[in-house]
């Protein structure tokens, strides 16, 4: 956890030699708390207190990367149990499970079915992050033979899962420079991994039965120089995972616990495709940093990402949709033209709404930073001049016969100037966008 | 390595509402001591239940795909109610009186009330009665809805802070429970109870609508505002410690998404909403189709299973 200002100046020469730059040392201590200064500033302060100072200074819960370039990602460096706390930082990674008792064209498939899970929404790029090829065989030329498939057929992170410790060094040397995750399973003996680890400088996760072994295993590596780590709890019910990851984000959190402090992987258990994607969510949201599923039909995996993208959005910005005109329904150049904000919610809503009213209309967002429509008003992000630009400029003009624009009725203030400086006539709308098929059912231009 | 654990304690647990004519099949929700599955650290005795949605008239904007499982009672609705609760498994239903409203025809509203009660009578299990969401209608409606459901216990909605005044006043009359809804706001949420807690309405029957939105469409600000909320629950606010109900089928199947990507993926989007709300802590699930209705009964019987 994050020191205090008055923490750190308790471990500064408290000396005020203003050679740092600052008047005291209390101030220096303040701007290092604020991560403003480094500690190089000073240069009376002890061994002993850079060392707590730069301890304290690591984020509680390891920020760990897997694979390379583009073809990587981080997870771990969460600070918050809840989102509203703060936000949740590096989305959890969606691994796809390909196990090596597949045919050579099954694995083909397979991997580029993983390869296929790319998708553009709300003008985020989202998809699967990862492979994970394990060696449900037994037998190390098979998975090698999958490792090569997987290695050769997609530019995809990778993950290895081999229980044989001889296995997994020779499947690393396959694709070592990709930087894959390697995976310890609960049947081998974790040191030949953390030695592969080490040697090869690669992520490691490691599995446990409970907390007390995390931590033991977490010290082991680290004893090793090993510290890129994820932990993979082999608790049988799922409601008994989601505790585990709690209690081991809460200690990493609220008391600093380093052995625990490393982002969780986990694998969905369940057979049924649905359940499966219900226990994938349930990780998802409650503290998995790597959540690695059976299943890659699209029309599993796309809700999957979604509701990430949602846990995973921050509560401080607003989701905002494009600001341009949308289309509902067939229009024509005698439909009505509303306008609202672009804050996702308000559009999603009033778009809802034009829907349910079966009148096809014209809806124009205005760019208003994603703020919601008394929101944008207030802080001037929609005001008549604003409305005005986007009238004439996006091209609505030639799009409609009619000038009557609709104004959301928490802006009716705004009719006057409006209709003045854009020569369109205003007509205002309902306050609640639960008024809007009313409205629209009697609009004339 | 000994972990020294840290367990999240609360004293203040939720509300128990227990909807239904007693001694017959009732439905009890809430009671948690804390976070939703979490039972190493907290009591959950009442897992979460969904309510199957039963349309009064044919639900014209439902998508193929999911009026499909309903095919044989679109026109019916007590045939649809009876179909829930023998081939579905549902153990409440929630009638949606939509029928009333002038997009369905404007049905006069004592017939309305009359749809109702032949499904109470024909399925015997606890009711969520909602409005069509016209104010002048439903509070024409309510009073004699409640009135020919005395004695059921029903839980009817939606109280707002606008419009709470009618229902309130019939459901304490009569009996019922009551949903109250507020706008993804904790202060709202918090003052719509008050309001209807000062008519003298029992807060402990108060069942709280936090709003529901879609996956994808603003779903984590309902999430999150369900966490806020159950903190301040847990932290002693009785004013809200009422269970949540989610209206998860009304919302997802709205979405172009959920309906035009195969009944497949319209099903996962009503699932995966769900699940969310469930992990925020939902208590009363509205759902629609019942292959999802299924899999998210399914997904609660293995949180819960062997630890109660």
């Amino acid at each position: 956890m994050a020191l205090s200002g008055l923490d750190i100046y308790k471990l500064l020469p408290k000396t005020n030699c203003k050679e740092c730059g600052f008047a005291t040392c209390l101030a220096f201590a303040m701007a290092l708390a604020q991560k403003k200064v480094s500690l190089d500033k000073c240069p009376h302060v002890t061994a002993q207190a850079r060392q707590a100072l730069e301890s304290a200074a690591q984020p509680p819960i390891k920020l760990v990367t897997i694979g390379t370039a583009e073809a990587s990602f981080e997870v771990g460096n969460e600070t918050v149990m809840y989102r509203h706390e703060q936000k949740f930082h590096h989305p959890t990674a969606l691994g796809i499970l390909i196990e090596d008792t597949l045919s050579e064209d099954e694995l083909s498939a397979a991997v580029a079915a993983v390869n296929g899970l790319r998708f553009e929404r709300v003008g985020q790029k989202v998809g699967a992050d990862l492979i994970c090829v394990r060696n449900s065989s037994g037998y190390r030329n098979k998975f090698l033979a999958a490792v090569s498939t997987a290695d050769a057929l997609s530019r995809m992170a990778i993950a290895l899962y081999s229980d044989d410790a001889e296995s997994m060094a020779e499947a690393v040397k396959l694709c070592r420079e990709r930087r894959p995750l390697i995976i310890c399973g609960e049947k081998s003996s974790p040191d030949a991994f953390i030695a592969l680890a080490k040697e090869y400088d690669l992520p490691i996760a490691l599995t446990c039965e409970n907390l007390d072994e995390a931590a033991d295993l977490t010290a082991r590596a680290n004893a090793q120089g090993v510290s890129q780590i994820a932990l993979n709890f082999k608790n049988e019910s799922m409601s008994g995972r989601i505790q585990e990851y709690t209690y081991a984000r809460r200690a990493a959190l609220k008391k600093n616990f380093r052995p625990l402090g490393y982002p969780i992987i986990a694998f969905t258990e369940s057979a049924d495709p649905d359940l499966e994607l219900a226990e994938a969510v349930s990780y998802m949201a409650k503290y998995a940093g790597i959540v690695i599923m059976k299943n890659s039909a699209r029309e599993f995996v796309y809700p999957f990402l979604v509701a990430r993208q949602d846990i995973y959005q921050d509560p401080q910005k607003p989701v905002q949709v494009e600001p341009k005109i949308y289309e509902i329904g067939r229009v024509t150049a005698d439909s009505p033209v509303l306008v609202t904000t672009n804050f996702s919610i308000t559009y999603f809503t009033v778009a809802g709404e034009v829907e349910s009213s079966k009148v096809p209309s014209y809806v124009i967002c205005v760019d208003a930073e994603g703020m919601s429509v008394l929101t944008a008003w207030a802080a001037e992000k929609f005001t008549a001049e604003k409305i005005t630009d986007v009238l004439k400029r996006c091209g609505i003009e030639e799009m409609v016969s009619h000038r009557t624009i609709t104004l959301p009725g928490y802006v009716a203030v705004l009719s006057g100037k409006l209709e003045e400086i854009s020569g369109w006539k205003v007509s205002v709308g309902p306050r609640e966008a639960s008024g809007i098929t009313g409205y629209l059912r009697n609009w004339k231009a | 390595m000994p972990v020294e654990i840290i367990k999240e304690r609360y004293n203040a647990p939720v509300n128990t509402v227990e909807i239904g004519r007693p001694g017959a099949k009732q439905v009890k929700i809430g009671g948690q001591t804390g976070f939703p599955f979490l039972f190493d650290e907290g009591k959950m005795p009442n897992p979460p239940v969904i309510a199957y949605e039963v349309p009064d008239c044919t639900p014209d904007d439902w998508p193929e795909g999911l009026l499909e499982p309903y095919h044989d009672c679109v026109k019916d609705p007590v045939k649809w109610a009876k179909k829930c609760a023998d081939e579905f498994g549902a153990e409440i239903l929630c009638v949606k009186a939509q029928s009333m409203h002038q997009d369905y025809g404007s049905r006069p509203v004592d017939e309305a009330v009359r749809i109702v009660r032949e499904i109470a009578d024909a399925v015997k299990l606890p009711l969520i009665v909602v409005g069509c969401g016209d104010d002048e209608r439903d509070n024409e409606f309510m009073p004699k809805l409640s009135q020919a459901l005395k004695g059921e216990n029903c839980l009817l909605g939606l109280a707002t802070q606008a419009n709470y005044k009618t229902l309130a006043a019939t459901c304490l009359v009569d009996g019922h429970f009551i949903i109250a809804d507020s706008p993804i706001d904790v202060n709202i949420a918090k003052q719509v109870n008050i309001l209807i807690g000062d008519m003298g309405f029992d807060t402990n029957k108060i069942v709280m609508h936090p709003t529901t939105t879609s996956l994808g469409y603003g779903m984590e600000y309902v999430y999150s505002i369900m966490e806020r909320s159950r903190l301040a629950a847990f932290m002693g606010d009785k004013m809200l410690a009422m269970p949540f109900i989610v209206f998860v089928g009304q919302e997802t199947w709205k979405v172009k998404e959920a309906k035009d990507f195969g009944v497949v993926q319209g099903i996962n989007w009503e699932i995966t909403t769900s699940v969310a709300m469930l992990q925020a802590g939902a208590d009363l699930i509205v759902m629609r189709h019942p292959d999802a209705a299924g899999s998210v009964k399914r997904y609660i019987a293995a949180l819960t299973g062997g630890v109660r």
